[in-house]
């Protein structure tokens, strides 16, 4: 029983999809929706480390941190922008947040 | 051999089943903690494919920073949670189809991808790879020399990050003391002291 390339593409292609449905299922909580990306994230760094691996180029591996330091990137913008929106509206609610609009 | 495909569907397992609990459990803060719980058993498959820098990457970056931050986030904000699950259960069928349709399609792509005609030259190299040196010093070697500008880039990119969360969530509030560098530096002795003639037996 070999672990090859396509079960670690498949362990990914599952948290891809559950980081979509995430997004579908908690339509209303920022936060959850914050996650889910960072899931979707996930998936795409193993995707790059699978790949990296398997076909001996360690430019995916690279790639991945990058990706990394992209998602903490957006994890803090997007925390500090919720946080000064519950403090202005009290609430967390996806659907006033087009009120950020100005 | 046995050993480790045997791991290999452990960690996959507790993995996705982590990030189900993500977007369908109850409580924010037990949604953040089965993220702390899929980025610990994905670092686990990265050490499985022997790329353990981004393994150990993972825990630093991913489970000390960014799932703290959620957790800072999720608990110091006030937020009625029973309100926002309202609807929950009306976007589960289109969800759920959307999802699985997602699925099925990826998981063929990989199917293909590894039964095609033409990828007997990608599969017959399809080992895993063994660097000598170690996989952080082969990743050192390339990061530092030909990806040296997308580094800075990605510095540049935390910079602005930090810079623009500091600036978000700043507010200066009326009542609280501060230190004025300026102010201090511009007094000056005439004004700082003052003398007074008392008289004696008397107060001021």
């Amino acid at each position: 029983m070999e672990i090859g390339l396509s079960h670690y593409l498949t362990v990914a292609a599952l948290l891809f999809t559950l980081g979509v449905f995430g997004i579908f299922l908690n339509r209303k909580n920022v936060i959850i929706i914050l996650m889910a990306v960072e899931l979707m994230l996930l998936a795409v760094n193993i995707n790059l480390v699978a790949f990296s691996v398997f076909l001996q180029d360690i430019s995916g591996q690279i790639f991945a941190m990058f990706v990394l330091t992209v998602a903490a990137g957006e994890a803090a913008i997007g925390l500090a922008i919720l946080v000064i929106y519950f403090r202005n509206r009290g609430s967390i609610a996806v659907e006033d947040i087009s009120q950020l609009k100005g | 051999m046995i050993l480790h495909a045997l791991t290999f569907y452990l960690f996959a397992a507790i993995a996705v089943a982590a990030g189900f609990m993500v977007i369908s459990s109850r409580n924010p803060v037990h949604s953040v903690l089965y993220l702390i719980l899929a980025f610990f058993t994905s670092a686990a498959l990265f050490v499985l494919m022997a790329a353990e820098f981004l393994a150990m990457i993972m825990l630093i970056v991913y489970i000390g920073a960014v799932a703290v931050l959620f957790l800072f986030v999720v608990m110091m904000l006030d937020i009625n949670f029973v309100e926002l699950r309202k609807g929950f259960l009306q976007y589960l069928p289109i969800g759920a189809l959307i999802g699985v349709i997602l699925a099925i399609e990826l998981i063929f792509i990989v199917g293909t991808w590894t039964f095609g005609g033409d990828t007997t030259l990608v599969a017959a190299t399809a080992q895993p790879m063994v660097i000598e040196g170690g996989n952080t010093e082969a990743i050192g070697r390339v990061l530092y020399t030909d990806y040296v500008y997308a580094f800075q880039a990605a510095g540049i990119i935390l910079l602005v990050a930090m810079i623009g969360a500091i600036v978000l969530t700043h507010r200066s509030r009326p009542g609280v003391k501060k230190q004025n560098i300026t102010e201090q530096v511009h007094r000056s002795p005439t004004e700082a002291v003052e003398l007074r003639d008392i008289p004696p037996g008397q107060g001021i």
